[in-house]
């Protein structure tokens, strides 16, 4: 009996080793065919934290922090696990109603998922931190996380700083290798953006493991996947803060800009644009409120115009038409022209400032008294150059000077969005004037004296007065002198701020003419008001007619005049005449940067100039319309009165009819005495000394009795 | 020589490799315990020797268990025939106490609790005791176990405490029992019934599986097709044709009745819900007429498929190397439910990858054909069965607690033989081992 069956041992057997093969087989594809398990272990178990590192901090060249970082925190949820939170209580803390909630709550899942820590509320402010902190454990899912925001100690340079910013969608698009995601912070203007590889270092990720309940157990593997964050590098600018914040005190309620540049080494000093803001409101929970406002404002404060400003440079181009003449041999220095306050070559009559015979008797006179006339002939001898047989052809020489001098192109300079402006093409002229056969000299005449199509931005006036500084040469603008720890990458950046530009093969003879005519200026000529205690300078005042209603107040400058050390273009929008507005302004920034102070006449003038409003009217009617009152001057000007006061500038200028040079310094300096002090020649100069105050109160009612007008060239 | 079983040298004629393997397996338990409790903050040798965690307990556990199996071995196998009887009375009336003493653990009212906060699930120990009395009834010199009758009474021993186990809502031991049909089979149960057995089984499935219309149509079309392939046979002979029909009716009738009164009556909410979730389909508890009679009780805390979806990561998690030693996320960060006792394969299929598995199965399949081996050498057909009912009831274990890791088979809580943490678990099937070694050690007794 016991052997009866027995074979059925052996089908027992089989049955087991049957079910043991169907095992194995599930084993097989579980273990060895799927990759999915091991992404779904990781998923579950491996909780990624991302540590950021602090940005770096850009310096002036002093070394003082022109923006820090501080510690902000985040309210972060994780939506999975945020289950039986008091909704009530967080909705009391946060000030919020239950379907905000709702709706924040479906916003993290749309951007994070379930799984990953969204940012429910930023940038908590102290006291909600610390109600939240109290309350914490009764939000569970709910943490804070902590997060470095920049902030600007001098409330100072925010275009050139730029701000960061949550990361969108399409800059996630544009750097998908960087490693950004969703959440992250860049840099999204200026040098924030610029030098964004530099500063925002190197994300470190710690991974560690947590449970079921998605408490952490330690680190993953004692940490040996673990990246250590590397804090961003430092840069060292050129600017100066100090100059910087004068220079943006100084174009405060006006519509202008200001470049401050070293000639030596092109390294940037200061850059205002006006309207501008204070970088503070654009950090942390200030930004959500305040850029909406910032962008919506027709004075465009986040535009910088130093670098996209396009304006006609007016006489400031002036020196430069000069030195494509003489360079090209058409003129000498002692080239004269007869002025009588017209210039009809061209038919049409273009009017000069000034009637005086002789005012253009040479180079040099016609520099100092920016004789239109002057300018007009010397283009025109330009462009009809025998040498080059036609206009368009001596047009496109010209255009080839005009260029290398830096201007209708991009500089290079180390700020994001740049603009070229423009030096006009021979091709829109042919559209307007058909083929070059039948246009010349004259259908762009005023092109001479930066009229016409021209245009150039503050930053490459700035930079063409270095070109003259260094009789020939200018280094690249740039804020970024050097970077901390600098590598290879950092080193290719940089040096081609580190090499010389040399454009032009024009010699420093000529250079040395120029210069004398430019200090000539400031002698005698139209900025003989404006003095940089201790310091002989050259300087070219431009009074730009543009289509946006009243001239551009524009000057230029650089200085000491041997060995020149500051270059500075000023703009001032819709002011009026050069001398007048961004004169005395160029003047300060230059005394600022060469002397380290001012003297106190020029801290009252400083704070004279700070006050007054030159807004458009046009501007001051959209802010009372959009209730943004607060963005208006505190003083009002009446601009008809100012309007007078311009015109009037415009014609003391015109007074001194100098038929001797001795004889015109001499007037001069007397009617300068006036202007150093103010830049109203009929308030007498005793009235400022005593009290400034009394003067900016009093300006309102100091109707100009002079009412002489002016009518300017067309 | 085996005149004298119970002198000093206790160890002779018991089966080494046999030996060799079970402490394998214990070893390889600890370690899976180990990796699931293991905790890097706290020091394991404190707790191991302060025996508050799962492995340090099972460690005692098992020195236990050596004691219990050095004294069977030190028993007179006349024992076991002696007490089969008797024992298996006792195991049924203990299983009927828990329903007066029982003490609910998880969810079934199972567990007598003991001395020293240890609680004692007779439903365990009934297998010991089964094996036994079905062994005993099978060696009879008058059971005749071609006949019907013999397989009634043999199967009635079986369901008795199956069925206390079910009402015990133990539904993983109460399958436990069917393990006793490889046993039967090979004293000569016909293979018919296993083949109907296994009908019915797919049966089952297709109906799951199946709209009941579609099925009923294909199993429609089935018999129609025999009949008119059959059809001259059956004009010689009504009564296959009268067959054919009748299976289809019965087919009819489970499908239309007898699987939903399963799922609805027999099977509990939650073990119906698992099953439809195996084949991807949701069950609607307000049918279960039997979880509405007990008051569900802890449902819808997790999805119902969690365990097995956790328990699937983990083992796929392991790929061909495994992780390493305690490296095992999925075990570290505690995500398997109950990984120490039912789903203690994860955390070796996690740490130890297909390498660690298939070694395990390869040690596993050894130690089942190592017994079957020892029972085809038997000559005493209680050895016999005895043996086969060890084999059964291992292989079930093994076969369906690995099956429902890997989600080939519904989850039922069973536990993993020699692996799985728990003392009464270890200590049946430790017991088993031991009186199968004491009954090898005398093979060459014919023991009634």
């Amino acid at each position: 009996m016991a052997l009866y069956n027995s074979n059925r041992g052996g089908i027992i057997q089989i049955i087991i080793g049957f079910v043991f093969v169907i095992i194995i087989g599930q084993l097989i594809s579980l273990q060895i065919f799927s990759n999915k398990y091991k992404l779904a272990a990781d998923n579950n178990a491996i909780f990624r934290k991302i540590i950021y590192p602090d940005r770096g901090i850009i310096y002036d060249r002093k070394k003082r922090a022109l923006l820090e970082n501080t510690i902000s925190y985040d309210l972060v949820v994780i939506p999975n696990e945020a289950k039986g939170v008091d909704t009530a209580a967080m909705c009391s803390i946060l000030k919020i109603s239950k379907e905000e909630f709702n709706k924040r709550m479906i916003e993290v899942i749309v951007k994070n998922s379930r799984v990953k820590a969204g940012i429910f509320e930023p940038f908590l402010s102290p006291e909600l931190y610390a109600q939240i902190t109290e309350n914490l454990y009764r939000f569970p899912g709910f943490s804070l996380s902590e997060r470095s925001i920049r902030s600007y100690p001098y409330n100072t340079a925010a275009h050139v700083l730029g701000y960061v910013a949550e990361v969108d969608v399409n800059f996630l698009q544009k750097h998908e290798d960087d490693g950004y995601e969703m959440g992250d912070y860049a840099g999204m203007t200026g040098l924030e953006k610029q030098y964004e590889n530099v500063l925002m270092g190197q994300r470190g990720v710690k991974r560690y493991l947590r449970d079921n309940k998605g408490k952490i157990q330690g680190a993953f593997e004692k940490g040996q996947f673990d990246t250590l964050a590397v804090a961003g590098r430092n840069l060292f600018t050129s600017m100066d803060v100090e100059v910087q914040q004068l220079a943006e005190k100084l174009l405060q309620h006006k519509i202008g800009s200001a470049v401050v540049i070293n000639p030596k080494t092109g390294g940037v000093i200061a850059m205002a644009s006006s309207p501008g803001y204070n970088p503070n409101l654009l950090t942390g929970n200030q930004r959500r409120r305040t850029i909406g406002s910032l962008l919506t404002d027709t004075a465009r404060p986040i535009y910088n115009r130093a670098i996209k400003g396009q304006y006609p440079p007016g006489s400031t181009f002036k020196p430069m038409g000069a030195l494509i003449a003489l360079d090209e041999g058409l003129i000498a220095p002692s080239f004269g022209y007869n002025c009588f306050g017209l210039y009809s070559a061209c038919g049409d009559p273009r009017k000069c400032e000034h009637h005086n015979a002789g005012h253009a008797a040479n180079l040099q006179l016609a520099l100092a008294n920016s004789c239109n006339s002057y300018f007009l002939q010397v283009f025109r001898m330009a462009i009809d150059n025998p040498k080059y047989h036609n206009a368009k052809q001596g047009y496109l020489k010209w255009k080839e000077y005009v260029n290398s001098f830096g201007l209708g192109r991009k500089l290079g300079i180390d700020l994001p969005s740049e603009n070229k402006a423009s030096i006009p093409d021979t091709a829109q002229y042919n559209k307007d004037f058909g083929n070059p056969k039948y246009w010349n000299s004259c259908y762009m005449l005023t092109l001479g004296i930066g009229q016409d199509r021209m245009t150039a931005t503050p930053l490459q006036l700035a930079n063409a007065m270095a070109l003259i500084a260094n009789e020939g040469y200018y280094y690249t603008p740039h804020f970024v002198d050097s970077i901390e720890d600098e590598d290879e990458d950092d080193k290719a950046i940089l040096s081609k701020f580190r090499t010389k530009q040399e454009v032009t093969k024009i010699s420093s003879d000529i250079f040395k003419i120029i210069k004398e005519g430019m200090h000539d200026v400031t002698v005698y000529g139209t900025a003989a008001g404006i003095k940089v205690p201790g310091h002989e300078y050259c300087a070219k005042t431009g009074t730009a007619q543009n289509p946006h209603g009243k001239n551009h107040s524009l000057f230029v400058c650089f200085a000491p005049k041997d060995n020149p050390r500051v270059a500075v273009a000023v703009v001032v929008e819709n002011a009026g005449f050069g001398a007048t507005w961004a004169g005395p302004i160029g003047g300060l920034l230059m005394e600022k940067y060469l002397n380290d102070t001012l003297t106190s006449e020029s801290k009252i003038k400083s704070d004279y100039l700070a006050g007054v409003d030159l807004m458009p009217q046009s501007i001051k009617d959209w802010y009372i319309r959009n209730n943004k009152t607060e963005r208006l001057a505190p003083i009002e000007y009446n601009n008809d009165e100012l309007s007078d006061v311009w015109d009037m500038e415009m014609v003391s200028e015109n007074a001194p009819l100098p038929s001797k040079k001795v004889d015109t310094i001499k007037k001069t300096i007397d009617s300068g005495a006036n202007k150093t002090n103010m830049p109203l020649p009929a308030t007498p100069a005793p009235v400022i000394k005593k009290d400034s105050a009394a003067l900016l109160n009093k300006k309102k009612k100091n109707p100009t009795t002079k009412n002489v007008k002016h009518t300017k060239s067309k | 020589m085996s005149n004298t079983p119970n002198q000093n040298n206790f160890s002779k004629g018991t089966d080494l490799a046999v030996i060799i393997l079970y402490f394998a397996m214990v070893a390889i338990g600890i370690l899976c315990i180990f990796m699931v409790e293991f905790n890097p903050n706290s020091n394991w040798s404190n707790s191991l020797i302060a025996g508050k965690n799962s492995y340090s307990k099972q460690i005692y556990f098992a020195i236990f268990c050596g004691f219990v199996g050095i004294f069977i071995l030190l028993m007179d196998s006349k024992v076991f025939t002696a007490l089969a009887n008797i024992s298996y009375g006792v195991g049924i009336a203990l299983m009927l106490a828990t329903f007066v003493l029982g003490k609910n653990i998880n969810g079934s009212k199972s567990w007598i609790p003991i001395a020293g906060g240890f609680n004692l699930q007779p439903a365990e120990l009934c297998k010991i005791f089964t094996a036994l009395i079905l062994a005993k009834f099978i060696s009879k010199p008058e059971t005749d176990f071609t006949k019907l009758k013999s397989h009634l009474i043999a199967g009635a021993m079986i369901a008795l405490p199956a069925v206390l186990s079910i009402m015990q809502h133990e539904m993983g031991l109460a399958l436990v029992y069917s393990a006793f049909l490889f046993a039967m089979y090979r004293e000569g149960l016909p293979p018919a019934i296993l083949i109907v057995a296994l009908s019915f089984a797919i049966l089952v499935i297709a109906t799951l599986l199946l709209e009941p219309v579609i099925l009923a149509i294909i199993l429609t079309v089935i018999a129609a097709l025999i009949i008119l392939s059959m059809i001259k046979r059956f004009k010689r002979n009504r009564n296959t044709i009268l067959l054919v029909v009748g299976i289809w009716a019965i087919c009819f009738g489970t499908i239309r009745y007898v699987v939903p009164y399963i799922f609805n009556n027999v099977f509990e909410c939650y073990q119906s819900t698992r099953i439809y979730s195996m084949i991807g389909k949701e069950y609607d508890c307000s049918q279960n007429n039997k979880s509405v009679s007990a008051s569900g009780k802890q449902h819808g805390k997790k999805p119902d498929d969690y365990n097995v979806k956790q328990s699937k990561i983990a083992i796929g998690s392991g790929g061909f190397w495994g992780r390493g030693f305690l490296k095992g996320t999925q075990t570290r960060g505690k995500y398997v439910p109950e990984q120490n006792t039912d789903f203690i394969f994860t955390s070796l299929g996690e740490a130890f990858g297909f390498i660690g598995t298939a070694t395990f199965l390869g040690l596993y399949l050894f130690f089942l054909f190592r017994i079957i081996r020892i029972a085809e050498r038997q000559r005493s057909t209680f050895s016999r069965v005895y043996a086969y009912s060890v084999v059964g009831i291992f292989f079930f274990h093994i076969a369906v607690n690995i099956s429902m890791t890997i989600g080939l088979f519904p989850v039922v809580g069973i536990p993993l033989p020699l692996i799985s943490y728990g003392g009464s678990s270890l200590l049946t099937f430790t017991v088993l081992v031991f009186i199968l070694l004491r009954l090898d050690a005398d093979r060459q007794m014919v023991l009634r």
